[in-house]
């Protein structure tokens, strides 16, 4: 199995459609100008709520573009091809995987700044708040690809997606608005730097096997 | 009857059903009893608390809730790993029948800890540690019971579900941990099988008696679930039929 072409097609087919790559995006940018607007002009507080609404609205973020990770291949049928060209079809499936990951956590850590410095994040803070997206935004994709697996079956399982989805990534979203709060208070963010890791470690353990066995059953839905 | 002969007798829901009567009714019972017993002793003669008053008697209801709310979950998750492993059709049946129960002790624990938080915190909600692990746990049941209704195919619904309740059970000690993590106002585990209670006895008899008494009714309660969905899955089956017209 050629691995690099595997991976350049997964990242063609994201790049060309930009819409799965951009749309994303675009609803964080729009949901944090629409924070700014709730909350009170000029707000001196907003730094004590920045780090909670970044990264809430980075698991909703990631939960948008979920719906799609499966399903244009699950309704052309490549998806049971790939399914049945091999035992554990896990390496195929992983780089999709890590393809959304890269349209969208990866480029949330890179857009970090930006979104940062619009919800009042002190410049001093962004470096941890980019440390800690590019360490649990993996683990987002990975469970959050479970939660996809299973529900790629219903034509309308965005809902759905989220219900199975989000319980799961309280820890993410607790350590990582820690590393920011944390961090801003000047004290150390190891610990929960760690925690992102081991999180994310452990989803890329036990996700795959679940999100090819969601797929089987996925498949047979249709 | 060797451990591996039972094994596989369980796989068969016939098997089950028969097994299953005299357990019902035993359960039942001791349930039944354990709670009147544990309640009239808790409300009644255990001592007031030197801070709480009596108001802390609502912890006979609230912990053995809080306990079962998440032993029914690990077990479904325990249940998941048998259909998985064996596709024991026996196990299905009893993630069907945990999830009602489930959600029903859950909810029971998040009112109970709201009308014990009003006299002791001075409110009805607060977004405590243990508090919020529950309600996320509420949840993961819901998103359980929400797939299973999507899903027609009895077998795939019973596949799905069991893989999502793997998934929970493994995140629960870390979503636990998490929120403890985040904010704590929650007075510490009341009742650990580890460790000696740090309430004189006269309290946490009763305690433990509700404890027992919650789960002898939910065994009761989910193995009678069960072999209602087992008769209405094989139904047209002889042998339901005979069970049915006897």
């Amino acid at each position: 199995m050629n691995l690099a072409a595997l991976f350049l097609r997964e990242w063609r087919i994201v790049m060309r459609a930009k819409a799965s790559l951009v749309n994303p995006l675009t609803f964080l940018f729009l949901a944090v100008l629409l924070f700014s607007l709730g909350a009170p002009g000029q707000s001196l507080h907003r730094a004590e709520f920045a780090a909670g609404i970044l990264w809430v609205l980075v698991l909703l973020t990631n939960m948008l573009s979920l719906d799609g990770l499966f399903r244009r291949d699950y309704e052309s049928g490549t998806l049971e091809q790939t399914l049945l060209a091999a035992d554990a079809p896990f390496i195929p499936i992983l780089l999709r995987v890590a393809v959304q990951w890269m349209s969208t956590g990866l480029m949330i850590t890179l857009l970090a700044p930006i979104l940062g410095s619009f919800l009042g994040l002190p410049a001093s803070a962004l470096p941890a708040t980019m440390l800690a997206l590019i360490l649990g935004t993996p683990a987002l994709s990975l469970l959050g690809g479970v939660g996809a697996s299973l529900t790629v079956g219903f034509s309308r399982g965005g809902v759905l997606l989220g219900l199975l989805v989000l319980p799961l990534y309280v820890p993410v979203l607790i350590f990582g608005s820690g590393v920011i709060n944390q961090q801003m208070a000047g004290m150390p963010i190891d610990a929960q730097l760690y925690w992102l890791l081991f999180i994310s470690m452990l989803a890329l353990t036990i996700s795959p096997f679940a999100i090819v066995t969601g797929l089987r059953i996925s498949v047979q839905l249709q | 009857m060797t451990l591996k002969e039972l094994w596989h007798k369980l796989g068969s829901p016939r098997w089950f059903y028969q097994i299953s009567a005299p357990w019902v009714t035993g359960l039942g019972f001791a349930g039944l009893l354990l709670i009147v017993i544990g309640v009239v002793w808790g409300l009644a003669f255990a001592p007031q608390d030197y801070q709480q008053g009596n108001s802390f008697r609502i912890i006979y209801v609230h912990v053995p809730a809080a306990m079962l709310a998440q032993g029914i979950y690990m077990g479904m998750g325990a249940a998941g790993l048998v259909l998985f492993v064996w596709r024991m059709k026996v196990a299905d049946v009893a993630i069907a029948a945990c999830i009602p129960l489930g959600m029903a002790i859950t909810a029971l624990a998040l009112f109970s800890g709201g009308v014990w938080g009003r006299p002791t915190w001075g409110t009805w909600w607060e977004w405590d540690a243990r508090t919020v692990s529950t309600l996320v746990l509420f949840f993961l049941y819901i998103g359980i019971f929400a797939l299973r209704e999507a899903i027609t195919d009895l077998e795939l619904k019973g596949r799905a579900s069991a893989l999502i309740a793997m998934v929970g059970t493994i995140n629960i000690p870390i979503i636990k941990y998490s929120v403890e993590w985040w904010n704590t106002l929650h007075q510490g585990a009341t009742f650990t099988l580890t460790e000696k209670p740090a309430m004189p006895v006269a309290m946490w008899v009763p305690l433990l008696i509700m404890v027992i008494g919650f789960y002898c009714f939910a065994g009761h309660n989910i193995m009678t679930r069960m072999r209602l969905e087992i008769l209405r899955r094989e139904a047209g089956t002889a042998w339901v039929k005979s069970v049915t017209s006897s």
